[in-house]
């Protein structure tokens, strides 16, 4: 019997719910005003809602289909799972996108499938999807394609004509734990992907000798998510592989995501909890990376096995490790120094910097900041403050470790 | 004497910068002027009681900073009485230091700052939470579609925001209301009003659909409650109607997990094996008959004779006919020909096909290859730094080019750069030396060295790089008389220069 629309949407969002990405920011701003239609960006994102997982649901995260002719071992859809199938015709993914976001429950659509007859036939209906929905809808909303690797250059080219973002999951961080888990995937074949998609971008945003307007390709640009803790890489892998990522093909995110259990799970899988702690660090650790002027080696360097220290975030561990490179000095110290404290962030540095031009600062101008005293204060001096000998003392990683937790039995 | 001034004080600029620019032309200190809306007035005072100083015909006009505009205009919003005293404390004070804003520790600025932020995050949550309902139109009519929304801001927003929806539900006709005024578009006129609204009680079928997405989404092995909360408060719940769902989630989310580990690892169904044997059966594609280039690139593609080929994208093999008569030696792919999967495609390789093109030299007519097939670099934020190829990773790659020099068998070889001369010939001599001057090569080809097309992009002295620019283009021209006096070829290198 066909399953109605509510129980496919179970399903379809069911198992779309392990691709943690669901930004909606980073695009054009554009609106309907002029076109009287439906839909608009403003730059930044809107998280219309929240599930008890913490994560934000911005977008309407659905698969097209969840049959797969795959058999990745860490994928909910993967062809050996007894989960159960379903199927949306194009028609309803479109209708449940507009009339969603007519009720502002979502910012626009992340449309995903699981690969059914080939690459190419499942990657046309997406765009088929994407086409229906900007021209004869007239919507102007987010729209983020998941692409398929595989599928021709002329889809894809199509694709970012009407997807604000296009991504490639990379999956794992290395070409051995693809071979591994994901045996029909070829790593090699998404890094060309990858390279081919940032070309594209790139060449769309040549100015062309006609007009000074650039053609809109993909203009939130693209974004690849990586699985942690499927396999047996460690977090400096990790990292590297994000470095070589964001480096290579322009990506605007990498997103991890801790491996969560899912139904009906292959054997070769740990089915543990999902190690949150652990994606937090890499995010911390990639934040790191991207804004704070720091290199993966040197976030990783001094750990032991790689791993991250899960008890304190990565700037503070390094700062610990770093003591001779302390205090800074508020009212004199360089933006790269002050970006390393830990307890400043990049707004809170441009604010001492603007602040400082004007007078010297004390403590109480960085509490107005907005800093936690208690974190920076080891670590910094200004005027009425020196931290003396404090940013010495053996126990002051002891000071920042959170209190001892009863660990639940799952 | 103390001044008084009564605000209706629903978030509009304009009604206090009136009064404002009043006494601050007459040169009222902030102490003395008490700030208060029509809300706490009680009917004690009314707007009859505003008194200002006398108009000052000759005062010059006043001038602040946009920035003070822009916080102004959003701090306006805020419900805190005290936020008209400060604003007029900050103009004052702005007339005596116009940094006074990027004083970012302020008392003031500081206190302006988060009334300001407060108002933003106000407006930010009312776009994510209005949730619409549908009004169907009465039956047999037809029209545009109507929605309604009943919403409950902390701040007075309602205007400041009221014409973001209008941007975004251009096509269907709305009406938002909440305690503090109600907002409408009909498609021609945006309309705010800043009468109470009272909450209507409203159903929508579509709803039912929302909350099983919600319930649907959320990964139970995850539970961050607290990282929901923070983001969508609880205050917020009441006219969400996914919220509902909350508790049962997370009373069950345990359970669920547990459910789901159990149920571990059952067999396949048969829709698994009949695609396995699918695949099984499928063609393997026709590889190239071996001992040609296209059998060579194949191969090639999985070469993982050195560490390098873990950082690259791709393989970049040589390109160009198997029968060429000359074949060009580069250093290795950069950032565009890794992508690509071509050699010389990046800003060297425009420099060198404009060079050829000068010349007068058809590139389709040359064989183009690199000493090293990999590009090696460190990332360093967005971009990736190129790296010199070391000896060992030079040495191991030689394998490939020397199947080339085989397969493809050219006249002339040309090594543009020190690297390509290591890899050609063992040698590591200055590119001086040996540039410009055919030499012979083990099995009687001609070498002929020049530089590498890069190191001319990186010259930062016109003048020279116009002259070393020349002397590639004078090298190219020999390229082409050697390769035209055929003769050469077989007669020695030894009678060209």
């Amino acid at each position: 019997m066909k399953k109605s629309l509510k129980e496919r949407l179970a399903i379809l969002s069911d198992a779309a719910k392990y691709d943690a990405s669901c930004a909606s920011s980073g695009t054009v701003k554009r609106d309907s005003s002029a076109s009287g239609g439906l839909g608009s960006t403003e730059g930044s994102g809107i998280c219309h809602a929240y599930a008890p997982d913490g994560r934000c649901i911005s977008l309407l995260k659905i698969l097209l289909t969840n049959f797969c002719i795959y058999d990745c071992a860490y994928c909910i859809n993967r062809s050996s799972s007894n989960v159960e199938r379903a199927r949306f015709t194009p028609q309803e993914v479109i209708w449940l996108t507009l009339e969603f976001y007519r009720r502002n429950y979502i910012e626009g659509l992340f449309l995903s499938s699981g690969i059914i007859r080939s690459s190419d036939h499942t990657m046309e209906e997406m765009v088929l999807i994407a086409r229906e929905l900007r021209t004869t809808h007239n919507f102007r909303g987010y729209i983020h394609l998941k692409t398929i690797p595989e599928a021709s250059a002329s889809l894809i080219e199509e694709a970012g004509l009407y997807a604000d973002r296009l991504s490639i999951n990379i999956e794992l961080p290395t070409d051995n734990g693809i071979a591994k888990f994901a045996p029909e995937k070829r790593p090699d074949g998404i890094r060309q992907s990858m390279g081919n998609l940032r070309l594209k971008i790139e060449e769309m945003a040549e100015p062309t000798l006609q007009s000074k307007r650039r053609k809109k390709f993909a203009p939130a640009g693209q974004s690849t998510q990586m699985i942690v803790g499927a396999d047996g890489a460690n977090d400096a892998t990790i990292l590297g592989t994000s470095a070589r990522l964001y480096g290579s093909y322009g990506l605007k995110r990498v997103y991890y995501s801790a491996f969560s259990p899912i139904p009906d799970s292959s054997r070769n899988l740990p089915l543990i909890k999902p190690p949150l702690m652990r994606e937090h660090r890499l995010y911390q650790a990639d934040w790191l990376y991207r804004f704070y002027g720091f290199e993966i080696g040197e976030i990783t360097a001094t750990r032991p096995g790689g791993m991250l220290d899960l008890d304190l975030d990565p700037k503070l561990a390094w700062a610990l490790g770093h003591r001779e490179q302390f205090p800074v000095d508020v009212n004199r110290a360089d933006k790269e120094r002050l970006l390393r404290v830990p307890g400043f962030g990049t707004k809170t540095v441009k604010g001492i910097l603007s602040a400082r031009r004007f007078r010297r600062l004390r403590l109480d101008d960085l509490k107005r900041l907005g800093v936690s005293l208690k974190k920076v204060q080891p670590f910094i001096a200004c005027d009425g403050w020196t931290p003396h000998r404090l940013v010495d003392r053996s126990d002051l990683a002891a000071m920042f470790q959170s209190k001892p937790e009863q660990l639940s039995l799952l | 004497m103390m001044y008084r001034y009564s605000l209706r004080g629903r978030g509009d600029l304009t009604e206090w910068r009136d009064a404002a620019r009043a006494y601050l032309m007459a040169g009222i200190v902030p102490d003395v002027i008490e700030w208060r809306t029509m809300d706490d007035a009680d009917g004690l005072f009314g707007f009859d009681d505003n008194n200002l100083p006398p108009p000052h015909e000759a005062h010059p006009p006043l001038s602040v900073p946009p920035a003070f505009i822009r916080l102004a205009g959003a701090v306006i919003c805020h419900s805190d009485p005290t936020r008209f005293a400060l604003l007029y404390r900050l103009l004052f004070r702005l007339m005596h230091g116009r940094h006074l804003l990027q004083m970012a520790s302020d008392t003031d600025v500081v206190a302006a700052q988060r009334m300001a932020k407060a108002v933003g995050r106000d407006y930010h949550k009312m776009t994510a939470f209005v949730r619409f309902k549908e009004l169907p139109l009465s039956a047999g009519t037809a029209g545009r579609r109507r929605f309604f929304s009943w919403f409950e801001p902390d701040h007075f927003i309602l205007a400041r925001v009221a014409p973001f929806f209008q941007r975004r539900f251009t096509d269907m006709d709305w009406l938002i209301a909440t305690p503090k005024g109600s907002a409408s578009w009909d498609g021609e006129t945006l309309r705010t009003c800043d009468e109470p609204a009272a909450k209507p009680d409203l159903k929508d079928e579509t709803e039912d659909l929302w909350r099983t997405y919600y319930a649907s989404i959320f990964n139970p092995a995850r539970l961050k409650v607290k990282m929901m909360t923070k983001e969508m408060p609880k205050k917020y719940w009441k006219n969400l109607p996914e919220a509902a769902l909350i508790p049962d989630l997370i009373a069950n989310a345990e359970a669920s997990v547990i459910e789901m580990g159990k149920k571990a690892a059952s067999e396949p169904l048969p829709f698994h094996h009949r695609i396995q044997e699918a695949a099984a059966r499928a063609p393997v594609p026709s590889a190239p008959a071996a001992g040609t280039l296209p059998a060579l690139k194949q191969e090639a593609r999985h070469c993982t004779r050195c560490d390098i080929h873990c950082l690259a994208t791709q393989t970049v093999f040589g390109d160009g006919p198997a029968d060429a008569r000359v074949m060009f030696v580069g250093e290795q792919p950069g950032d565009q020909e890794d992508l690509a999967g071509k050699p010389f495609v990046g800003p060297a390789g425009k420099l060198f096909n404009d060079t050829l093109a000068e010349v007068g030299i058809d590139r389709r007519s040359l064989y183009i290859t690199n000493a090293v097939k990999h590009f090696k670099y460190v990332p360093r934020g967005k971009r990736r730094i190129h790296q010199k190829p070391n000896m060992g990773e030079i040495r191991q790659c030689r394998w490939w080019l020397m199947q080339e020099l085989e397969l493809v068998k050219p006249e002339l070889v040309v090594a543009m750069g020190a690297t390509a001369l290591f890899a050609l010939t063992d040698m590591r001599q200055k590119l001086e030396d040996v540039r410009g001057e055919p030499m012979a090569m083990a099995d009687g080809r001609i070498l002929f060295v020049t530089v590498h097309p890069s190191y001319l992009l990186r010259i930062p002295d016109e003048a020279q790089r116009m002259r070393e620019l020349g002397r590639f283009r004078e090298d190219m021209r020999s390229i082409q008389h050697l390769v035209r006096t055929n003769a050469t070829y077989h007669s020695g290198p030894s009678n060209v220069a």
